[in-house]
């Protein structure tokens, strides 16, 4: 329900950290370059499990990026989560000198899984030591709120700030909860999701919700709306993100407006077995409604892609119904890094903005042959060209989360 | 036009009863439900004391299938949700589906869960590689707890925006604030909102244990959790979960809904401090405080009744009333605070519905649950905190707060609806 008097939010920083790139960057350029972060797990022996391979950060040197004391107390998804944040706000210039300070900063971001590596090796001592034995930090670099509470503490922003779990849709739920706290007042929040759980009981966990492929090559293990779709593949990491208000960021001087939040909608599909439609088409026309885009607004979308031959088909379906067959550009860029669970949607709303930037969709890598009835125009073999001003960004989580957001590009004035 | 949001139902299971009339006798005869852990052999801990749920989850009406697959926090918002949709008078059929969002707020999620799953995997705690051999396969939802929002939206029909915030100890606070947001701008027009935490099981006993924010009163477990008392050291672990169901004021005015209460305002702030850690000042508090009276448009001296955080520990006592004092300014020293954590132990995220819930409570019934335990006032908290035995009043305002890891400081302000129009 925005009026006219709604302050416009925009974001003004952008810090990732992906299986296939570290930086804004670096990942942007390996995702149109077609750099895999897909390979064979390497931080234990999976030789045990049906499934091997993963999306994981490799080069990854936290006591490069974090002060020594905060190493013990953090887990390795905190750690991206912190690196990711500081790049952000570099970026946006809200360093130490920035005239927004103390209240005018909230922290709002996601994570599905929460600290996981580190509360499993605290579960172990617990049980194979004793309770004298666990961390002092383990209240704390274990629960879902560690991300948003460090992050805080980092950068002294004491404004309004939360926690949003939804599973793979968090990414984006966390950036439409931050939007509404920058509508609420707020100058600026950062946002995102970021998840790691690749030690051998979070490998284990994903692997439980029977959706993980069993496949051995890293080129076709996770393939986006293709007809050998079996499964994804697990992978760490996300993005952070400064989302602003638009008068502040003007006010200020930002060095980067990327794009506006133009539009942001959440819905649940129904119980199993209702036999009622699920929500995700509602979720898009919602965005859509809220952006006051017509379909024909939007040059390009991040679909979520699951991977697997039912769920692919549903988004089609929903993407087909709200654009039209072929009606629309559509894209997976996360085949090249995994599902980054909360990290995913907040990954590629990044991608969304630097698409928006640079005019050019990146591609769905691996996927070569989408089946005709899906009647998408996927975005493959090679990043496309393309005029861009609004881009649709789709998530999904595990149960029925749908979430969208739309993205649109700054007006040059 | 701001659309005004209120509560129409209340579903709670907490230490001492189930059920919101069990849970209110508890508080009003100022009785204490803390215990000594008897869940699991809790000798080599240092905390062995806690505010146990007796649940039965075949008694609650849970089908087979659903003791199996959900996590016991998840069973109890699942058991509140029922309660808080029937005491509402709002049948499941009435609800829109689309127009109809959940909220649940929980800080440790499936803790129970992935603690069981854990012995198993790991042949209790033998082996790092965990055993995939014997992974169950509702082992997902507790690593990645989106599952519990989804049980109570299946169960309350709910396909509008779905999630759960996590702010640790404040999340049952800020999940229902989150609910107002998202009936205030027209996301929802219903939101099943509340929080829920089992978290008295070893992995938490131990994390607890390690930072001594725990209580070590084994020897009286009945009277552990002593909040404001200058012989307090430490809280009570406890579990708990309370449900709500949030409305849109001139629908539930025009269904003819028994109506708790308006909530009038409700603000956040983190402290930028430490994790664990509370600044003497209770600056950050108090701006939340501030935040939501302003927002209620209200003075502090329409304040009738603070539920206090009162968790027990000495710096949060502290911190908490310097918060008042900076917040309300002379109305600190007037107006009734209490904790009813003395009674009911701290459920973590839980709490914050569950103190709501109180709030809502002492509005309806007239009284002011009091803080039990409380003989000899540490000196430092030299405020009203109602000792040892309730007080009828009048209560048409009530300010409740929360504080949490994280550095999360949040405070809502529910009133009687009267008291803005």
């Amino acid at each position: 329900m925005t009026s006219s008097s709604t302050p416009r939010v925009v974001v003004t920083g952008i810090g990732v950290a992906a299986p296939n790139g570290l930086g804004r960057e670096e990942y942007w350029k390996a995702l149109l370059a077609g750099e895999n972060g897909i390979a064979e797990l390497t931080r234990f022996d999976a030789s045990r499990y049906a499934s091997k391979l993963a999306g994981q950060i490799q080069d990854f040197e936290a006591k490069d990026h974090l002060p020594s004391r905060l190493l013990p107390q953090t887990d390795v998804s905190t750690r991206y989560a912190l690196a990711a944040a500081d790049w952000a706000l570099a970026d946006a210039g809200l360093g130490p000198d920035s005239p927004l300070t103390d209240y005018d900063l909230g922290v709002a971001t996601s994570t599905a899984q929460g600290g996981f590596d580190f509360t499993h090796r605290e579960f172990h001592k617990l049980w194979s030591q004793g309770p004298e034995f666990v961390s002092v930090y383990e209240s704390f670099a274990w629960f879902y709120a560690v991300n948003t509470g460090q992050i805080s503490i980092r950068n002294g922003m004491r404004g309004p700030s939360a926690a949003i779990v939804t599973e793979q849709a968090g990414g984006l739920d966390a950036v439409g909860h931050a939007r509404r706290t920058v509508r609420a007042g707020t100058r600026a929040v950062l946002t995102g999701g970021v998840d790691s759980a690749l030690d051998p009981w979070g490998y284990a966990s994903q692997l439980a919700g029977g959706l993980v492929s069993t496949a051995t090559d890293p080129e076709a293990a996770y393939l986006p709306f293709d007809t050998r779709a079996g499964g994804h593949v697990p992978g760490e990491g996300g993005a952070i993100l400064i989302t602003e208000d638009a008068d502040s960021a003007r006010e200020r001087g930002a060095a980067h407006v990327y794009g506006e939040i133009t539009g942001y909608a959440a819905t649940f599909d129904p119980a199993p077995g209702s036999g009622r439609p699920p929500g995700l088409r509602r979720a898009i026309e919602l965005a859509l409604d809220d952006a006051r885009l017509a379909p024909d607004g939007i040059d390009v979308v991040f679909a979520d892609g699951a991977g697997r031959p039912d769920a692919d088909r549903a988004e089609a379906e929903a993407l087909a119904a709200v654009f039209g067959e072929r009606g629309v550009p559509v894209t997976v860029p996360k085949s090249l890094t995994g599902r980054l669970a909360a990290g995913g949607g907040a990954a590629d709303l990044a991608s969304a903005l630097l698409a928006l930037r640079d005019q050019v969709v990146p591609h769905t890598a691996h996927t070569t042959s989408v089946p005709e009835a899906y009647g998408l125009d996927l975005v493959v073999d090679r990043p496309r060209e393309a005029a861009l001003r609004s881009a649709l960004v789709v998530a999904r989580g595990r149960h029925g989360f749908n979430s969208a957001v739309v993205v649109t590009a700054p007006t040059t004035a | 036009m701001t659309r005004r949001v209120v509560i129409t139902g209340i579903g709670v299971r907490a230490p001492g009863g189930s059920g919101t009339k069990e849970f209110w006798s508890l508080l009003s005869e100022g009785r204490t439900a803390t215990r000594e852990i008897s869940f699991f052999d809790a000798s080599p801990f240092r905390s062995r004391v806690a505010g146990e749920v007796d649940f039965d989850p075949a008694a609650e009406g849970l089908t087979p299938q659903q003791i199996r697959r959900m996590d016991r926090a998840t069973q109890f918002a699942v058991a509140c949700t029922r309660e808080a949709l029937a005491d509402s008078g709002l049948e499941r059929d009435r609800l829109d589906p689309y127009r109809t969002a959940v909220t649940l707020g929980s800080a440790v999620a499936s803790a129970t869960s992935l603690e069981n799953e854990y012995l198993v995997m790991s042949d209790s705690g033998k082996d790092w590689l965990v055993d995939p051999s014997h992974l169950s396969p509702y082992m997902f939802d507790y690593l990645s707890p989106g599952v519990m929002p989804a049980e109570v939206a299946w169960e309350a029909g709910a396909e509008g925006p779905v999630s759960m915030v996590s702010d640790g100890c404040t999340s049952g606070l800020d999940a229902v604030g989150h609910a107002v947001s998202l009936i205030r701008e027209g996301s929802a027009d219903v939101v099943l909102a509340g929080a829920t935490d089992t978290p008295v099981t070893p992995i938490v006993v131990a994390c607890f244990d390690a930072i001594k924010a725990t209580t070590p009163r084994n020897d009286d477990a009945a009277h552990a959790s002593r909040p404001f008392d200058s012989s307090r050291n430490g809280f009570v672990l406890a579990e708990g979960s309370a449900m709500f169901v949030l409305e849109e004021y001139e629908a539930a005015k025009a269904r003819g809904a028994r109506i708790y209460a308006e909530v009038g305002g409700y603000a956040t702030r983190c402290n930028a401090y430490h994790m664990t850690g509370l600044k003497k000042d209770g600056r950050e508090m108090a701006e939340a405080i501030r935040a939501a009276l302003n927002e209620a448009r209200l003075d502090p001296t329409a304040v009738d009744y603070v539920n206090a955080h009162g968790s027990g520990t000495k710096q949060n006592d502290r911190h908490e009333t310097a918060a008042f004092k900076r917040s309300l300014g002379s109305h600190a020293y007037d107006v009734p605070v209490s904790s009813i954590k003395s009674m009911v132990g701290h459920s973590l995220g839980a709490i914050g519905s569950v103190e709501i819930a109180a709030s809502l409570l002492a509005i309806e019934h007239g009284v002011v649950p009091p803080t039990a335990n409380l003989h000899n006032p540490d000196p430092e908290c030299d405020l009203d905190y109602v000792p040892l035995t309730a007080r009828e009043q009048r209560v048409d305002t009530v300010l409740t707060v929360g504080s949490g890891f994280g550095g999360f400081q949040s405070a809502m302000v529910l009133h009687r609806p009267e008291v803005a129009a």
